[in-house]
């Protein structure tokens, strides 16, 4: 009797569709404790960086590490709070504005391979998915600085959709010109395509796009030195102004598993995803040159360091400037490259697999 | 089945979706209501096979065109008494309008026409099949001049909206951001020698 209900449980558990879901279970929980370890991070960065130490009460074990669970204490205050709903506020919209800002940061991850054979969604136009949902993140700012009914929150809204428009746009052309050079939109095929060594990623032949891609990426995140939306010195707290307890800390969340996505894409797109740096240089079985999560892992903790090392040494862009560099200085960039790869590929330069035969 | 279901529902939001559009007085709900729609028709367009448009559809309307209606709708203020004023005036022409596109579209789509035993169901695509691949093949193969016109085209849009609101106006302060960076400090700062104390 229990064998064969153990034998069914088993069945079950081998389902396509319980896979699927277990996988997304576990892709997305992962997602939020290293959002919950990203913020400890971000702090103890800063920290550093200012002469100080930074979060060092919660949670030391045995005197190591103190302030690891800092975030998880922080989680716990915001979920006992109370969360505020202005009056006259639009009440279903100002509930739903967090969903809508949280879903497609965690929804995006169906595509991103994380290892050779670990993907969700192994779907064939899987950067057009990541670009669309991206696109989408913007809903959950606007419709929060609306809902909220006060000007600070409105004006955080208005300046959001401004800015993530125009670099949206930087973003897109910039994956033209990897889509490209990988002639695939697959993402496993494009970080396939970059295999043999550092020398062949893609940041390498497309080294202004990439730069123009991780500026594009600060600014889609909303954070420093592009956070207008926020904007705490001059609009208070911009489109969360009005936002408290976990209503509050689901737009936190919403930003730093965005910031996650964007790592993990930019390593994906420029830096070889979940291929070894050093591959090709050391013996193909030596274990530092297999392809894996590692690599992947390393690749995205380096990129959040540069966005906390920028946060911690820029000051706020001012508006009319974020949209010159957006419109003026960005975008030609992507369009002269775009150019230039075309050439290169013509002339057979660089190692562009969509124009071998 | 389960796609049809799948079909089922998302035509039902659709459109529910379309008719509040329409029937919202909010402005900004009617917008909304819009992203809602064309969300809809993007899933119902993955179901047979046409990813390429569906996610080109999220990405363009939803995440651009719309965010910039929202923009302007949620600046906008709108006096609903002064919308309210000319609406039985002019409800003959809406109705006549209404009336007309009925008729012609009830002439194009008609049973005869479209009805279930005059197409054949579409065959479903091997597992293989690449949307984005053979829109690419086609559009850059046998369209390839109707491509580049229609690029041409909007390239003269671009450049003829600039050539419309730009002017110059007398007197305008401008940034040059070029000079701004080019500045050296030998430009701005002078170094003045003196004296700590007045000497009597």
């Amino acid at each position: 009797m229990l064998h064969e209900m153990l034998q069914l449980f088993l069945d079950i558990l081998a389902l396509p569709i319980v896979q699927t879901t277990l996988w997304i279970l576990v892709v997305t929980i992962s997602v939020i404790l290293a959002v919950a370890f990203s913020v400890l991070f971000e702090r103890k960065i800063i920290g550093w960086m200012q002469l100080r130490k930074g979060p060092n009460r919660v949670g030391s074990i045995f005197g190591f590490w103190p302030g690891v669970f800092q975030a998880f204490a922080d989680v716990v205050k915001l979920l006992i709070k109370e969360v505020v709903v202005p009056a006259r506020a639009n009440k279903v919209l100002f509930a739903l504005a967090p969903i809508i800002a949280l879903v497609p940061a965690l929804a995006t991850w169906a595509v991103v391979p994380l290892s050779p054979d670990l993907v969700i969604a192994d779907i064939d136009a899987g950067l057009l998915y990541v670009l669309s949902l991206t696109s989408m993140g913007v809903y959950g700012v606007i419709i929060a600085g609306w809902a909220a009914n006060s000007k600070y929150a409105f004006l955080g809204a208005m300046r959001s959709a401004a800015q993530i428009v125009a670099y949206e746009i930087a973003m897109g052309f910039a994956l033209v010109g990897v889509l490209m050079a990988s002639g695939s939109l697959n993402l496993g095929e494009i970080v396939k395509g970059q295999a043999g060594g550092p020398l062949s990623w893609n940041v390498v032949w497309l080294f202004p796009l990439a730069i123009v891609y991780i500026i594009s990426g600060v600014a889609e995140t909303n954070r420093a030195p592009f956070d207008v939306a926020e904007g705490e010195s001059e609009i208070v707290a911009g489109f969360h102004v009005e936002y408290s307890g976990i209503a509050f800390a689901l737009f936190f969340l919403a930003e730093y598993a965005n910031m996650l996505l964007i790592s993990a894409l930019t390593a994906v797109f420029f830096f070889g995803g979940w291929l070894s740096p050093f591959d090709g240089y050391l013996p193909a079985d030596s274990w530092l040159a297999q392809p894996g999560f590692l690599w992947l892992g390393i690749k995205m903790s380096a990129n959040m360091f540069l966005y906390f090392w920028l946060r911690a040494t820029f000051p706020r862009y001012r508006y009319d400037q974020i949209m010159r560099l957006g419109w003026k200085v960005l975008i030609p960039v992507t369009l002269v490259w775009i150019a230039v790869e075309g050439v290169m590929a013509h002339l057979g330069v660089g190692p562009w697999r969509a124009w071998s035969p | 089945m389960f796609v049809m279901i799948l079909f089922y529902v998302f035509s039902a939001v659709l459109i529910a979706a379309a008719l509040a559009v329409i029937t919202t007085r909010n402005p900004v709900y009617s917008a909304l209501c819009l992203v809602l729609t064309f969300f809809t028709s993007a899933a119902i367009w993955l179901l047979i096979d046409a990813e390429f448009l569906a996610l080109v559809l999220v990405l363009v309307y939803v995440g651009a065109v719309m965010v910039l209606f929202l923009f302007v709708v949620m600046m906008l203020d709108i006096e609903v008494e002064a919308l309210r004023s000319g609406f039985t005036r002019y409800a003959w022409l809406g109705w006549l309008t209404a009336l007309v596109v009925i008729l012609e579209l009830a002439g194009v789509v008609a049973a005869r026409r479209f009805g279930a035993d005059t197409a054949a169901s579409p065959v479903p695509m091997p597992a293989d099949y690449s949307n984005t691949h053979e829109l690419g093949t086609v559009l850059y193969t046998d369209y390839v001049y109707a491509f580049e016109l229609a690029a041409v085209l909007l390239l003269v849009a671009i450049v003829a909206a600039i050539a419309l609101t730009m002017r110059k106006r007398p007197g305008l302060k401008v940034q040059d951001i070029a000079r701004q960076v080019a500045v050296r400090r030998e430009d701005r700062v002078r170094l003045v020698k003196m004296d700590a104390e007045k000497h009597p």
